[in-house]
């Protein structure tokens, strides 16, 4: 079974993320993480892998500052890694993106490809759907809980009306919600190993995507004033009265 | 006036919902909605004019006996083949689960751009404009398409506008089995609709609770509190993954978003991830016993109290009012 993660960097929730207000683009100038969906992903890869016989590869495509991402998932178990860095990818809206990343995992070869359902900067949630769409295979996607059999694939589907229970063939896309367990930790060994794993670096001319260009044009990007703090109080026995006359006074109650 | 594509997903009892209704009334600010379905089986006829009186000026009606059963594509072949038909400059699904990946899908089959959570739409120049408001609402991006059209999920509850009631015509025809494989759908369970209280997503105020609510029966007081303010029911991750609450009542960075008139965090510390999917709203509350609680910088009104104290209090004094 041979099984390739989608990882992505993200910059980290926990710190003041911001936007190029000229481009629209995320900036990526701050504390950068590997947005923790993609390592659920890459947990469920890697506890197939642990029970029964999987390679693990891991695919990203971003700017240079990714490869961390790819080192620190080798360090957990993954086989190998496979980095899509070209400046022309800058930018990229996601009928780009999934394009440019169906050629790699078309030239790659694989069963079963994991992602996460949604990433924590663009929450675009529909990429690997779209990838399954260019390569015409099935998506089981948002998925709860993941079955990995010999030839298919099942899991209990998120909705926001309800789950369902839905299953595919392999080979198949499937992406995973936070219900999936956490990543593991990395050991002292697993990072000295990952020194010597193989990491790839693909250009995009090697992987012949010249089209689609993308499509979405960012017209203007205006930074949302900052919330300030209101009144605060300590509650002395008057606080529920106070705030009962502030609601009446804002016409909430 | 151009075409407007609107993927309509019936809710229970074949009605035509708020969010469908929504989202023909954005459509009718750029072009001639026009309103897509796949069912099994015929259309009723007080589901057909409940879409005209939301704004559909036709109605594309696909049968495919797989739309249950096979994951998305029929929706997916349903848009395509009334694209190809009408030559839209914009589709627009609900921005779920299901709405972002038949968009997605369709963005790949019609080679369009595609932008994702969209809460406001206009015409300008002759191309559809749409406005997203990113990480965590910390910015407001307006966006448009090229080379083709527009294909938008629209957030829950953000569109609305004047429709003009019509009687649509309608067109009926039998979708092909699909050449796409699918995933299979084996059984769906229903997430319950436990109450009369509004919807989370679209509630004009929510009352949320944290892990400062300590227990599963103690977060019945955030209940109590909505109940007398007429709000939903929202919960931090902190709440949901110690169990108080289905995920369902997530809100944050990986839950819903939402951005009522008042929004009520009782017990929340207010981590960034909580803050990201509720600091648009209009008033915010918090009551908390840390006064150190990052929830205050935020707070329009805060109280540095022990919520079992202050929300039995302010429970009654909101019943008193109403006497």
């Amino acid at each position: 079974m041979k099984i390739i993660v989608l990882i992505k960097q993200v910059p980290d929730t926990y710190g003041d993320r911001r936007l190029d207000q000229a481009t629209g683009r995320i900036d990526r100038g701050g504390d950068l993480v590997v947005d923790e969906i993609t390592e659920r992903a890459m947990e469920v890869a890697l506890k197939e892998k642990d029970a029964r016989k999987a390679e693990v590869v891991l695919l990203t495509m971003g700017p240079a500052s990714s490869v961390d991402v790819l080192r620190k998932g080798l360090a957990l178990g993954a086989d190998r890694a496979v980095h899509i860095l070209d400046e022309d990818l800058a930018g990229s809206d996601m009928l780009r993106t999934s394009a440019v990343l169906a050629a790699a995992l078309r030239r790659e070869g694989f069963d079963l490809v994991i992602a996460g359902n949604e990433s924590t900067d663009g929450r675009g949630g529909a990429l690997a759907a779209m990838i399954a769409e260019r390569l015409g295979l099935p998506h089981a996607t948002s998925l709860n809980t993941v079955a990995i059999g010999a030839d298919n694939v099942a899991g209990e589907r998120a909705g926001e009306q309800g789950t369902r229970a839905i299953h595919a063939e392999l080979p198949a896309i499937v992406s995973v919600t936070e219900r999936n367990p956490e990543a593991r930790f990395p050991s002292f060994k697993g990072s000295m190993r990952a020194k010597k794993k193989p990491l790839d670096t693909v250009a995009l001319a090697e992987l012949g995507v010249a089209e689609p260009a993308s499509r979405t044009t960012v017209l203007t990007a205006t930074r949302r004033p900052a919330r300030a703090a209101g009144r605060k109080i300590a509650d002395d026995g008057t606080a529920a009265a106070e705030l009962a006359e502030f609601l009446t006074s804002s016409r909430l109650i | 006036m151009p075409n407007i594509l609107v993927l309509i997903r019936l809710s229970t009892h074949d009605t035509v919902d708020a969010h469908a209704t929504a989202l023909l009334a954005g459509a009718a600010r750029l072009g001639t909605p026009i309103a897509v379905l796949v069912t099994d089986g015929p259309l009723g006829d007080g589901t057909i004019a409940a879409l005209g009186r939301a704004g559909a000026a036709e109605v594309r009606h696909y049968i495919s006996p797989e739309v249950d059963s096979a994951l998305l594509t029929p929706m997916v072949d349903a848009l395509a083949t009334a694209a190809a038909d009408t030559a839209p400059v914009a589709v627009l699904t609900e921005n779920t689960i299901d709405g972002r990946e038949v968009a997605g899908r369709l963005a790949v089959r019609l080679d369009a751009g595609m932008i994702v959570d969209v809460v406001d739409l206009r015409a300008a120049e002759g191309r559809a404009v749409a406005t997203t408001s990113v990480l965590g609402g910390s910015y407001t991006v307006e966006s448009a398409v090229e080379g083709g059209p527009l294909i938008a999920t629209v957030r829950q509850g953000s569109l609305e506008g004047p429709v003009t009631v019509t009687e649509p015509e309608v067109r009926s025809e039998a979708l092909p089995v699909s050449a796409v494989p699918s995933a299979a759908v084996e059984g769906v369970s229903e997430t319950p609709v436990a109450s009369n209280r509004p919807e989370l997503r679209t509630a004009a105020r929510v009352v949320s609770g944290g892990r400062g609510l300590q227990s599963r029966e103690r977060f019945a007081l955030v209940e109590q509190l909505a109940d007398a303010l007429g709000a939903a029911v929202g919960a931090s991750r902190a709440a949901v993954d110690a169990g108080y609450v289905p995920q369902s009542a997530q809100v944050g960075q990986t839950g819903v978003t939402v951005s009522p008139q008042l929004y009520v965090a009782l017990g929340i510390s207010g981590a960034i991830q909580h803050r990201t999917g509720m600091q648009t709203a209009k008033t915010i509350v918090a009551i908390n016993k840390d006064p150190d609680a990052p929830i205050f910088d935020i707070a329009d009104f805060g109280v540095v109290g022990d919520v079992f104290t202050v929300v039995p209090q302010l429970i009654e004094k909101i019943e008193a009012d109403r006497r």
